[in-house]
């Protein structure tokens, strides 16, 4: 069998990007301790979570056409799913994650059930409803750290290993990316990827010719927001902290903005996203204070800008602007 | 056994009465066109035998199995397949893909497409369907083109070529020379030509030359009722569809 779902075109620019954006990111650890430079290694971290998320949002956003401004709580669901188990001493990975996921899929199978009955903003608007639900409801944990959030004593630990090295933790994410690149890609080109597609060209087309597109729909929201919830387990355990502000709009708007800034409905997308959008938040202040001292605090507005010139002149974002014929 | 029978189709939109109690039937092998002026409710009809618009009163029948309470893709997997007026396709996908959208959809075959793991594309016996399906409207040589750089005669072959990938029983056609050119619209008379026989279809047109050549029955919808059925030759002179609809065009 094929360990590609599909040719590589080795002098595409999308590939040529693909292969050296992963390669930095694989060797970004050895260079950091090259440079005694450690705290790139946390903030890398930080854009791989991110990444990972969006891959996950990209299922449905950038395939399906779905879009969900709820996305976060699955982040939060995730991370939530790290700490309060560790509050109580269970600190085993496998019994976190598996926590993250099931719980995931019962609750995502009940707002994909829900809100795919609708579409457009009407989908848009009850996504965010939900995910509001569960904002408040994290607030409300009063044992668990209520709006305040909880600490995590100690990181996730797998058998053998454990999380809580930093450079442990950058390969797991970084593996975690890599795994859901790869199953999304085959998930795309798939079968199943075809009716997701169709779905999103023309739902009438596809309900015309025979496919239940609900069904499609419905699985592929569940999924994304699984891989968000593994988002979310690793961000728990980055930050050794999970806290309501994790489920806020703003953090399912901004992995929307990822997904859109890299490129929708493209595999690799939501990472180039990430990390200009990440990278951005983190170097354009420092520039600003710089260049121009006295508004230092503006430097959103510069964010903005870029993003703005992104949406008018790269229709279809940074990556997917590449030249490919590959999706 | 007939390929669709409707009785007493009804659909109120409020006061308007848009389909008055159409029974009408399409014989195994037949061509019948459905003929009639703009809002005569051509399209509420066709809406109505493939289930996107639910009807209010009257039952519809595919292959002697009432499909009345079924929604829009359980008839398509039952083998009806339909092509629009406004042309409906999914334009960011080639040809190929939206073919094959289709043959994987395609009547008795397995009832979806839950495989996550192979390209859609290494399924060998899908790719011939669909290169046949292309074939047959003479859009091989377009197969890897993007649909929204196709040309609008080219994207209506594609829609045809889409009904038939799914393997149909039953043909419904919403007005497929809208909008073409005249060389367009030969090519596409031809195409059906082709078709007729093979297939029971369900005509909807506007152009009276193609219908009179193509069909072998002709319905005429006025004001949502049916108020003549017969040969081609029978409607051309029967009096009140030339009174109701036809006037001085009759060719």
């Amino acid at each position: 069998m094929k360990f590609f779902p599909q040719p590589i075109v080795w002098s595409s620019p999308r590939t040529v990007t693909a292969i050296v954006v992963l390669a930095l990111l694989a060797m970004l650890p050895i260079i950091a301790a090259a440079f005694d430079a450690s705290y790139y290694v946390s903030l890398t971290t930080r854009i791989l979570i991110y990444a990972l998320a969006a891959i996950g949002l990209n299922l449905i956003l950038g395939f399906g056409g779905m879009v969900s401004l709820g996305h976060a709580m699955y982040v939060l669901l995730g991370a939530y799913a790290v700490a309060i188990p560790a509050s109580h001493g269970v600190t085993s990975g496998f019994t976190q994650l598996a926590i993250a996921i099931s719980s995931t899929a019962l609750l995502a199978a009940g707002v994909g059930a829900v809100s795919l009955r609708t579409t457009g903003i009407a989908f848009i608007m009850i996504t965010l409803a939900f995910a509001q639900m569960l904002f408040f409801g994290a607030v409300s944990l009063k044992d668990y750290g209520g709006d305040d959030g909880l600490t995590v004593a100690a990181r996730s630990s797998f058998g053998a290993f454990d999380l809580s090295n930093n450079v442990t933790l950058y390969y797991a994410a970084f593996i975690a990316v890599l795994v859901a690149l790869y199953l999304s890609w085959r998930a795309v080109l798939s079968p199943f990827g075809l009716v997701l597609r169709g779905s999103k060209a023309n739902a009438r087309r596809a309900i015309a010719l025979g496919h239940p597109i609900f069904q499609y729909q419905l699985v592929a929201y569940i999924a994304s927001a699984v891989v968000c919830a593994v988002a979310g387990v690793l961000l728990a355990n980055l930050t050794l902290f999970a806290s309501p502000s994790y489920g806020a709009w703003t953090v399912s708007g901004e992995l929307i903005v990822i997904v859109i800034l890299g490129g929708l409905g493209t595999v690799f997308g939501p990472v180039v996203g990430a990390i200009i959008l990440l990278a951005l938040e983190e170097a354009l202040p420092t520039l600003i204070e710089h260049v121009l001292p006295d508004y230092k605090s503006n430097w959103m507005l510069l964010l903005g800008l870029f993003i703005f010139v992104v949406a008018l002149v790269l229709k279809h974002g940074v990556f997917g602007s590449l030249k490919s014929r590959s999706p | 056994m007939s390929a669709l029978v409707t009785k007493s189709l009804v659909k109120r939109f409020g006061g308007v009465l848009a389909t008055d109690h159409v029974s009408l039937t399409v014989e195994a092998h037949e061509l019948h066109a459905v003929i009639g002026p703009n809002g005569a409710g051509k399209s509420t009809l066709i809406g109505q035998l493939a289930g996107e618009i639910v009807s209010d009163e009257g039952s519809v029948h595919l292959l002697g199995q009432d499909v009345t309470r079924l929604n829009t893709h359980q008839r398509a997997r039952l083998g009806l397949a339909r092509t629009y007026q406004i042309t409906q396709l999914a334009k960011e996908f080639s040809a190929l893909d939206n073919v094959l959208l289709a043959v994987n959809a395609r009547a008795g075959h397995k009832a979806h497409n839950f495989q996550f793991w192979h390209n859609a594309h290494d399924d060998q016996d899908a790719m011939q369907r669909a290169d046949a399906a292309l074939a047959t409207v003479g859009l091989t040589s377009m197969r890897n083109t993007l649909v929204a750089t196709m040309a609008h005669g080219e994207q209506r072959q594609l829609e045809i070529a889409m009904a038939l990938a799914t393997e149909p029983r039953l043909l419904l056609l919403d007005e497929p020379l809208a909008g073409m050119s005249q060389g367009e619209s030969a090519a596409m008379i031809a195409l059906l030509k082709s078709l007729k026989g093979r297939y029971p279809m369900l005509l909807v047109e506007h152009d009276m030359e193609a219908v009179f050549a193509l069909a072998d029955r002709v319905s005429v919808l006025v004001y949502g009722r049916i108020i003549a059925t017969g040969t081609p030759d029978n409607i051309r002179s029967n009096r009140e569809v030339r009174a109701a609809y036809l006037g001085e065009e009759m060719p």
